[in-house]
């Protein structure tokens, strides 16, 4: 049984603090709706969609009241949309708009999975699929895209990480006038993973059940007031600290990620453990770091102290979730955390410090703005290097960075909501495009052959 | 069904009449008190049964908040579980 202390240690986690569970997110197969012409395909999809996801708002809500537990957003990701037109991949974007549709019909934010996976290699149908990104996501306002370009185990397809910085500055330039909140929408995978609940970045991988519930918690204001009871700590108590605190975080995950897919009549999926940020005062990873005393976000020593919140965040969600998955790491966007947001603009935190972060923690290069003229093949070289860090780490990285068409170094990129504010970070003007026109595959890592 | 019940704020008279009476009206059983004052702050935490109650818990649990700020406090209604699931391994 609990105690009164343990009742108003709870409330106020809620009330001060923002805990809160970031999404419940319903993965859904679209397989079973393939037919003959994208006609008739898009019309299945969406009427499954609807159909599946028709009381997930209405759950989330109810759960919400029962707990007294804020839960912010109610997602759904499907199957990749690739696979689901690869007989009709011109006509892909009459499956986008169907899920857009369908999403809007459902009262959710966001929805992911116009997405293919090429690893290994491009298929026709998959470079014909990605060229139609950028025309997507400008005609649509709910619908995420990702495409995943390598993974440890098949090295880096290089073909497709060319066309990724294309289609990062297609996307842009067709939402110019949204400061190109296409790009924003959009995410290049290394190692991506088939249960992840978070966007841009979620679909419902092939090797998962019709229907599953996929949960993302979060908490760094939690974490945070934790920290600041205890200033002078050493870091082993501080981690201890911050193990418990994530197991609390996390508990409360999981007891809504399965009373939701006891309700919405799914299975079970995944809790994922990440810390995740929003553009709140209070609710910053970039604050946590600097709690534990690196000065500002970006400043030597903030690698240390992201691995080591990482690693603590994981090692306490991991006893207190049946089944851990999707990112499960700390993540950094630049445009969804105040902290983040500041260090940028005073110049503290640099690309590359960005990119040194992404070693130690889950995803990467994330809602970062750069200036709108930076050509297709430095995105791309961007892209290739995130996705070694992922290779060769056995971990999943990802770029989602918007070239803000007509701003450079200096200016801010706003693009409302959840997405929040970037100020534009310079890049290195070196000229990889030799590198990048070269093509080919980045073979796998010789510690990829473990059989 | 059991909920947990947390009134807090300042402390005045009449707190436990007013939201017990409140209690009884939407058929909430409660099953245990517990109440203290820290200076001027009053808390006050109550578990009840909600088995009886007419409506779904997340509509009285809001109505509950509602009833607090009528009467100058902070109340919330929330399911148990939430407190299990976070403090117990």
């Amino acid at each position: 049984m609990f105690t009164n202390f343990d009742v108003l240690e709870t409330i106020e986690m809620i009330e001060k603090e923002h805990l809160d569970i970031r999404t419940i997110t319903m993965g859904i197969s679209l397989l079973s709706c393939i037919r003959d012409s994208a006609e008739e395909t898009a019309r299945k999809v969406y009427d499954l969609v609807c159909k599946k996801a028709e009381k997930i708002v209405k759950t989330a809500n109810d759960l919400a009241g029962e707990y007294g537990i804020p839960i912010v957003n109610k997602r759904v990701s499907v199957t990749p949309v690739s696979m689901i037109s690869a007989a009709f991949p011109e006509k892909a974007p009459l499956i986008g708009k169907a899920l857009d549709d369908a999403a809007q019909t459902l009262g959710i934010d966001f929805l992911g999975g116009y997405s293919a996976l090429v690893q290994k290699s491009t298929a026709n149908y998959e470079r014909k699929f990605i060229q139609t990104i950028p025309e997507v996501l400008a005609t649509t306002s709910r619908l995420c895209s990702s495409v995943n370009v390598g993974s440890t185990k098949t090295g880096i397809n290089m073909e497709a990480v060319k066309m990724m910085g294309e289609v990062f500055k297609e996307s842009a330039k067709l939402t110019a006038d949204k400061d190109g909140i296409g790009a924003a929408k959009l995410v290049t995978f290394c190692n991506a993973v088939e249960d992840n609940p978070f966007m841009a970045g979620a679909f419902h991988g092939v090797g998962e059940a019709d229907t599953v519930i996929n949960v993302g918690v979060s908490g760094p204001g939690v974490v945070k007031s934790a920290l600041e009871k205890i200033p002078n700590a050493d870091l082993t108590e501080a981690a201890e600290l911050i193990k418990r605190t994530a197991f609390k975080i996390t508990r409360v995950g999981q007891l809504v990620a399965k009373e939701a897919s006891k309700r919405l009549n799914a299975l079970f999926g995944i809790v994922d453990l990440s810390l995740a940020p929003t553009p709140a005062m209070g609710d910053s990873v970039a604050h946590i770091l600097e709690e534990l005393g690196v000065g500002k976000v970006g400043g030597h020593g903030t690698t240390a102290a992201l691995a080591m919140l990482n690693d603590a965040v994981k090692k306490g969600g991991v006893m207190a979730s049946s089944r851990v998955g999707g990112l499960s790491g700390a993540f950094i966007p630049v445009s969804e955390d105040i902290g983040m947001i500041e260090a940028a603009e005073q110049g503290a935190i640099t690309l590359d410090k960005l990119e040194a972060m992404t070693c130690v923690c889950s995803v990467g290069l994330d809602m970062i703005a750069i200036p709108g003229d930076t050509p297709a093949t430095t995105i791309s070289a961007m892209i290739a290097d995130e996705a070694a860090i992922g290779m060769i780490n056995n971990k999943t990285t990802a770029v989602r960075i918007i070239p803000v068409p007509g701003k450079t170094v200096g200016e801010e990129a706003n693009f409302g909501g959840l997405l929040g504010r970037a100020p534009i970070m310079p890049v290195h003007g070196a000229d990889p495009s030799k590198f990048i026109n070269r093509g080919g595959n980045i073979p796998a890592p010789i510690h990829s052959f473990k059989n | 069904m059991r909920a947990v019940v947390t009134v807090t704020g300042k402390d005045k008279k009449g707190i436990i009449a007013k939201v017990s009476t409140f209690l009884a009206e939407k058929n909430a059983n409660i099953l245990d008190i517990s109440q203290t004052i820290l200076q001027d702050y009053f808390a006050m935490i109550m578990l009840v049964d909600v088995s009886d109650i007419k409506e779904e818990l997340s509509v009285l649990a809001k109505e509950c908040s509602e009833y607090g700020k009528s009467i100058g406090m902070s109340v919330y209604m929330q399911h148990e579980d939430i407190f299990n699931a976070m403090h117990n391994v």
